[in-house]
């Protein structure tokens, strides 16, 4: 069911087998809530190391999916398996080499921030050390503050420390950045980017498209229960091959021309200008305008 | 911390999580001052101010506070365990708490056992505070003898009841107000007919019947045994403390109260 294209960096091959090299590897999970399919044969791999992006629409499976890997919901068809392990039988062993932030966040507690990630931290094999972790998403200053007296931006980045405490080798992040203000995600990028620079490998759900473009190596697109597509984001829905519109301005109007030959185009516009060519623009459709079509053709 | 070692690096062991839970708890409740005052230190207000203002005289040179500390004893050890296990449990379940624990390598058993830690913490603050309390103020006299190891088994199968229960009732709840809405009442007035407030001769009958299905009548009967001087057992509806019943009674809620919590307990909402 799965629809590939000729710019997907993988094809997802639903009839092969699962991939024991893949950090997730999913064949034909379905998931049902009553007579409604959440997730209706799905197919996916996720390499190690790579941040993979799922978006969707509200009600895709986005979650469903993510938290039947995180060992939390049962499935009623397909095989998945994480780090190797099938999540409906994994262990105190499996779940220590996973690091979960959750949609709902870590809940209320009466514990200093530090307090909450010693705390954490005992329950892995070989967790970070708690203080390199506060350094880390930047609230060293909030060690002794109580999770309660945290701005929401500060309590998310709280939560991604709990998530990473355990020295995971997969880390889920369900909406990590919703409610952040823009300069709180800026900082929440370079917190994800150094995570990556370690190896973590990182499966990012989000409504945000500028965030997934500037995070993620392969982004893919759930709408009802299925993916949609899977590609690296500069070439999904034929990003990258689109046609290209440039702009720029002559006799004081502004000029444009959809092209498939950009850069051909530009060079003949350099010709005919003496310096440089007037406001020159080149623009492809954004993620979000791929994106929108794509769930607006599914549903 | 070398960069090789984290495939088989040994997981922590379960005693060793089990200290770190109990040590969370034990400052989840101590910081909170809602949980505080309203577990620890409701008896204590109840034992001041209807110490103060009820006197009665039992025979037997029994004056009402030295029969209440049987009954105020229970409230607390309900409080400690029933009341504050479904309160905070629903509360954790509800917040997502339970769910974020649920997805790491802590061994469930661990946080069960940091839960009896706290129970076992407030519920002996609560007894030394009422029976300081008791003595200082009403002059009330103590224990003796082998009153003392009644009064420590009556103790543990009542509170291993009450926390059992709690567990099984907190995954009834939606959030912690809604289980602050049932099992507050629900505690309030098993108490009020199991004999707490009043001497339990004064319960009507058909109500002491209804009682005597519950944990708590029971729980108060043991304590009354070990506060009240043996003349007064003709005053028991079975004329005597009946403390083999006890035992069998408590133990029995502790096996349901167990079934109840495997059948029922939840990680998540939902």
């Amino acid at each position: 069911m799965t629809r590939t294209t000729a710019a997907a960096a993988a094809p997802q091959q639903p009839a092969s087998p699962l991939d024991p090299e893949a950090a997730i590897s999913i064949r034909g999970l379905v998931k049902r809530y009553g007579e409604r399919a959440a997730v209706d044969g799905l197919d996916l791999d996720i390499r190690r190391g790579e941040i993979f992006a799922l978006l969707g629409p509200n009600g895709a499976g986005k979650t469903t999916t993510v938290e039947i890997c995180e060992g939390y919901r049962g499935r009623d068809g397909g095989e998945v398996r994480v780090l190797g392990v099938d999540p409906a039988k994994g262990g105190r062993r499996w779940k220590a080499d996973l690091g979960i932030v959750l949609q709902s966040g870590a809940g209320d507690s009466q514990l200093s921030v530090r307090e909450l990630l010693t705390a954490q931290a005992s329950y892995f094999a070989d967790p970070r050390d708690p203080d390199e972790v506060l350094e880390l998403v930047g609230l060293t200053d909030k060690a002794g503050a109580r999770g309660r007296t945290l701005s929401g931006g500060q309590r998310r980045r709280l939560d991604v420390a709990l998530g990473i405490v355990g020295r995971p080798r997969l880390l889920f992040l369900d909406e990590p950045t919703t409610g952040f203000d823009p300069e709180a995600r800026r900082q929440f990028w370079s917190l994800i980017r150094s995570l990556r620079e370690l190896g973590t490998t990182m499966l990012l759900t989000t409504h945000y498209l500028d965030e997934a473009e500037e995070l993620a190596d392969r982004v893919g697109v759930l709408a009802r229960g299925q993916l949609a597509e899977v590609a690296v984001p500069t070439a999904l829905g034929g990003r990258g091959t689109a046609p290209a519109v440039v702009s720029w301005t002559e006799d004081g109007a502004r000029r444009t021309a959809e092209t498939t030959t950009p850069t051909a185009f530009v060079a003949e516009l350099a010709a005919r200008f003496p310096g440089e060519v007037p406001d020159l623009a080149v623009s492809r459709p954004t993620l979000e305008d791929v994106y929108l079509k794509m769930i607006g053709d599914r549903s | 911390m070398t960069a090789a070692a984290p495939e088989r690096t040994a997981l922590p062991s379960t005693g060793r999580v089990c200290r770190t839970r109990a040590g969370v708890e034990l400052k989840e409740f101590f910081r909170q001052r809602e949980s505080v005052v309203f577990t620890l230190l409701f008896p204590v207000i109840l034992l001041l101010g209807l110490g103060a203002v009820l006197d009665y005289d039992l025979g037997a040179g029994v004056d009402f506070p030295q029969y209440f500390m049987a009954g105020v004893i229970t409230a607390g050890i309900v409080g400690a365990s029933l009341q504050n296990m479904a309160i905070h449990i629903a509360g954790e379940r509800s917040d997502g708490t339970l769910k974020a624990l649920a997805g790491t390598p802590m061994p469930k058993s661990a946080y069960f056992v940091g839960k009896v830690a706290q129970v076992v913490a407030v519920t002996l603050a609560t007894i030394v505070i009422l029976l300081l309390v008791g003595v200082l103020v009403f002059g009330i006299s103590l224990p003796s003898g082998s009153d003392w190891l009644t009064f420590i088994w009556v103790t543990v199968l009542g509170a291993a009841a009450c926390t059992l229960l709690g567990i099984a009732v907190s995954s009834l709840a939606r959030n912690s107000r809604s289980a602050s809405a049932t099992v507050t009442p629900i505690a309030l007035v098993l108490e009020f007919v199991s004999g707490v407030f009043m001497p339990f001769d004064q319960v009507p009958g058909w109500l002491q019947d209804v009682a005597a299905v519950f944990p708590v009548k029971w729980l108060a009967q043991g304590l009354r045994s070990v506060f009240l001087p043996d003349s007064l057992a003709a005053r028991e509806p079975a004329g005597s403390w009946e403390l083999g019943t006890v035992a069998i009674v408590l133990g029995l809620w502790c096996v349901v109260g167990l079934l109840l919590c495997v059948r029922t307990f939840r990680w998540q909402d939902r």
